[in-house]
Parts: structure tokens; C-alpha cells; sequence
């Protein structure tokens, strides 16, 4: 029987109030052992305190072929960004 | 090095005007320092020798734990035991960030161990030398793991950005291996005589063995420009080398052992020390499986695979079972 077990997703949160972050993957039979292996992987030095698995299958991702059309239409709204504005200094701090 | 003359494929550099518009993007792309992502197009030579020099640098983790692991049980302290113990436990962690890059590529981690434990795919030269007593255990955290370092932090420049964060995770753990086998040579150094004697023999029967982790010289490593140009080798064997030389004198003498060969010597023009070469012949019939140990390290793996069959298939049907029962009971 050739049966490799399915390939998960690993994110952690660490302890400083960032949101989970993608650390890399693992092999685990099922979503409570890659949640343990993950342990035993990704936090051996207290890297988090939450960890979330998805299995790689489940994860949709945006093509890189069009990476140009996909993001261009931020790229023409400058003025999303508060240095688009010029504030006198005599405004104070804004 | 952990990844040794890993066959590029390919026939060598291509011209510019040799590449079709696709693939001058591609070098375009590594040129200005971006990095290549799974997803991304990249040429079948790029993604064929990543998977083979991946793979090799993942095996080189997981063999690797074998020597250590043959002295845990009988270590000197218990804080020695657990120290080795973490240690070791990190290179498996270490095999397993690499295995995942290398999946990244189109290969199962399940394909690459078999092409390993079928001898298709080769693991650092340096694993299939013996740890005959506990100074070998100072020697090669001190010595391996630090030739290892010096590979691996210029690695983490690399253009493929799996492989690239695989090191910077790796580097991040890897001080502490080369901290804790000098700490193991000082404590020696400076015990009695014949514990003295002990880490000065581990010097000497590692030393070359650890000179040949970065493979051949350059005059002999016709694969190189091709995989500097894809940035998937950063610097030449030799300059490595040299490096590790250079960084390593020091902190022998800081130990007061005597040096491991006689001809290490500062040279006022280059800058650096001058050093002899290892054995090459030694070096390419441990490659063929001929070192001291291929025979038992091969062993152990493939009955550690064999062993554990029965577990991997047992955890995969208790979870399949699970989830069965689940979509039953909905
Ligand atoms: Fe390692
Ligand atoms: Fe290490």
C-alpha cells in the first residue's frame, strides 16, 4: 500500500499580538497530529502560543502570471498614502 | 558542504542570446534579486537541480543525526544528555523544513526518502566518518556544524524562496550546535592529560573530513557557474573552505591543542592562511560508498523506514476511519 500521509499548512501566532504567520509545512495523518508534530517543529524555542493547520490541498492562491494586471489598480491610487498630502507644519502633528 | 557536487543540469551556462525571452526574464528576475516562488515559471534544469541539491542538503540533516545519536544514551551528565538530545531532535526538525522546500518543487517527501534509501541520492560525505568516544561529540558540533554555518548562512541568500527561508530557520538554530561542541572541547582541553589527548585526537581525525564537507576544489567542480548564475550557490568550494580555515585557527589555539596540520600557516600576502588539501582520493571513494560507515548509516535508515511502516499506515487509517465516521454521522 503506498499511502503518504496529506501535507499541512503551519501557522503560528507568537506572543507579542501579531497575527498568525506561515511558517512552513509538515506531513501528518490527520489535523490533531499535525497539530502536535507542528508543536514538536515550530515551537521548540517558544516561537508561538496558537497554532493553526490547514491542509495544503484546502489552500486556493492567486496566479503569479498576472501579478501586473492583478495589483495594478492600486498602483495608479497615490493618494491612498497620507505622504500624498502636503500638511503645513504649522498644523502640528497629524 | 551538507549538499555536495550536486550535478547541475543542464549543459552549462547559457548565453544571453542562448535563452528564449521566457528564460532571460527568469535570470532578469534572479539579477535584480528577487525571489523565485513555487508558483513562478523557472526552467526545468533550475527546478531539477534545486530538488537534487534540496533533497541531498534534507538527507544530510537526517543521516546526520545518526553519529550524534549513537551517544546520547551514554553521555557524561544528564545536562550533556539533554543538551545532545535537543540537539539532535533540531536536525530532524532541520531535514523537515528542507523536505518541505523541496516538495515545493513537485516531488513527495516519500519519493526523495526512497530515492535515498535506494542509493540514487547521496547525503554529506562527512556522516559516513565513525564518533568513536565522547570528544567526537565536541568535535563535531564545533567542526561540522561549523563548516555547516558558514554554507548555510550564505545560503540564506539563495534565489528560491523556500530553500532561502529554510536557512534563515536553520541558521537561527545552528549557534547553538556549534556552541555546545566547543563548550564540550574546552571542558576537554582543559581536564586532565588524557582527556587533553582525547579532543586533540578528535581534532586530528576530523579535520579533513570536515575540509571535504565543501567539496572538491574549484579546479574540479565543473558545475559551478551554471548554479552561481541561478544563485542556488553563492560562493566556490574553495572560498568556503578558506573561510572556515580562517575562522577555525583561532579558536583551536584558544583551546591550546596543537594545530591538525603541520603546513597551516598565516600568509602575509593573501591575507589568509595557507592549508593543505585533503586527500581528494579519500574523498571521492567515501562518495562512491566506500567511507568507514555508508554500510551501517544506509542500514539504519532503511530499517528505521521499514520499521516505521507500520505506524505511518496505522495513523493513516485510524484517520481515515475518523473522518469516514464523521461524514457519517452529518
Ligand atoms: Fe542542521
Ligand atoms: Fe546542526
Amino acid at each position: 500500500m503506498k499511502h503518504e500521509w496529506p501535507l499541512w499548512e503551519i501557522f503560528i501566532r507568537g506572543q507579542h499580538g501579531m497575527s498568525h504567520r506561515h511558517v512552513g509545512s509538515l506531513h501528518a495523518p490527520d489535523a490533531e497530529m499535525a497539530i502536535k508534530n507542528a508543536r514538536d517543529v515550530y515551537t521548540r524555542r517558544n516561537e508561538g502560543v496558537s497554532i493553526w493547520v490547514v491542509e495544503a490541498v484546502n489552500v486556493s492562491a492567486s496566479s503569479p502570471e498576472d501579478k501586473g494586471a492583478f495589483y495594478e489598480p492600486s498602483n495608479s491610487k497615490v493618494y491612498r498614502h497620507p505622504t500624498f498630502f502636503d500638511i503645513p507644519d504649522e498644523v502640528g502633528s497629524m | 558542504m551538507y549538499a555536495q557536487m550536486v550535478k547541475t543540469a543542464g549543459s552549462g551556462v547559457k548565453d544571453r542570446d542562448e535563452m528564449s525571452e521566457q528564460e532571460q526574464d527568469f535570470q532578469d528576475r534572479i539579477d535584480r534579486g528577487e525571489k523565485i516562488e513555487p508558483k513562478d515559471w523557472m526552467p526545468d534544469n533550475y527546478r531539477i537541480t534545486l530538488i537534487r541539491q534540496i533533497g541531498q542538503h534534507a538527507h544530510s540533516e537526517v543521516v546526520g543525526q545518526l553519529p550524534e545519536g549513537n551517544w546520547i544514551t551514554r553521555a557524561p551528565t544528564l545536562e550533556r544528555k539533554a543538551i545532545l538530545l535537543a540537539k539532535v531532535q533540531d536536525e530532524a526538525g532541520h531535514g523537515l523544513y528542507l523536505y518541505g522546500a523541496a516538495e515545493t518543487l513537485g516531488v513527495s517527501r516519500d519519493e526523495i526518502t526512497e530515492d535515498l534509501l535506494a542509493g540514487r541520492m547521496k547525503y554529506s560525505s562527512i556522516f559516513n566518518y565513525p564518533t568513536l568516544n565522547w570528544a567526537d561529540m565536541g568535535a563535531v558540533g564545533w567542526l561540522v556544524d561549523g563548516a555547516a554555518i558558514i554554507n548555510q548562512v550564505a545560503l540564506q541568500r539563495t534565489s528560491y524562496g523556500p530553500y532561502a527561508r529554510a536557512m534563515v530557520r536553520i541558521c537561527k538554530e545552528e549557534s547553538f550546535h556549534a556552541r555546545q561542541g566547543y563548550h564540550i572541547m574546552m571542558k576537554m582541553a582543559s581536564g586532565t592529560p588524557e582527556q587533553k589527548a582525547m579532543a586533540q585526537d578528535a581534532l586530528n581525525r576530523l579535520w579533513y573530513p570536515v575540509l571535504m564537507m565543501f567539496g572538491p576544489s574549484d579546479k574540479e567542480s565543473v558545475h559551478t557557474a551554471q548554479s552561481m548564475a541561478w544563485k542556488i550557490k553563492m560562493d566556490t568550494n574553495d572560498e568556503l573552505r578558506q573561510k572556515f580555515v580562517d575562522q577555525t585557527v583561532q579558536q583551536i589555539e584558544y583551546l591550546g591543542l596543537e594545530l591538525p596540520d603541520p603546513n597551516i600557516k598565516w600568509n602575509d600576502e593573501t591575507k589568509q592562511y595557507d592549508y593543505s588539501d585533503p586527500d581528494w582520493t579519500e574523498f571521492f571513494d567515501v562518495i562512491k560508498g566506500n567511507g568507514p560507515c555508508n554500510v551501517d548509516r544506509m542500514a539504519a535508515r532503511n530499517k528505521a523506514w521499514d520499521d516505521g511502516k507500520w505506524v505511518r499506515d496505522g495513523l493513516m487509517a485510524h484517520a481515515e476511519k475518523k473522518a469516514a465516521a464523521k461524514v457519517a454521522a452529518q
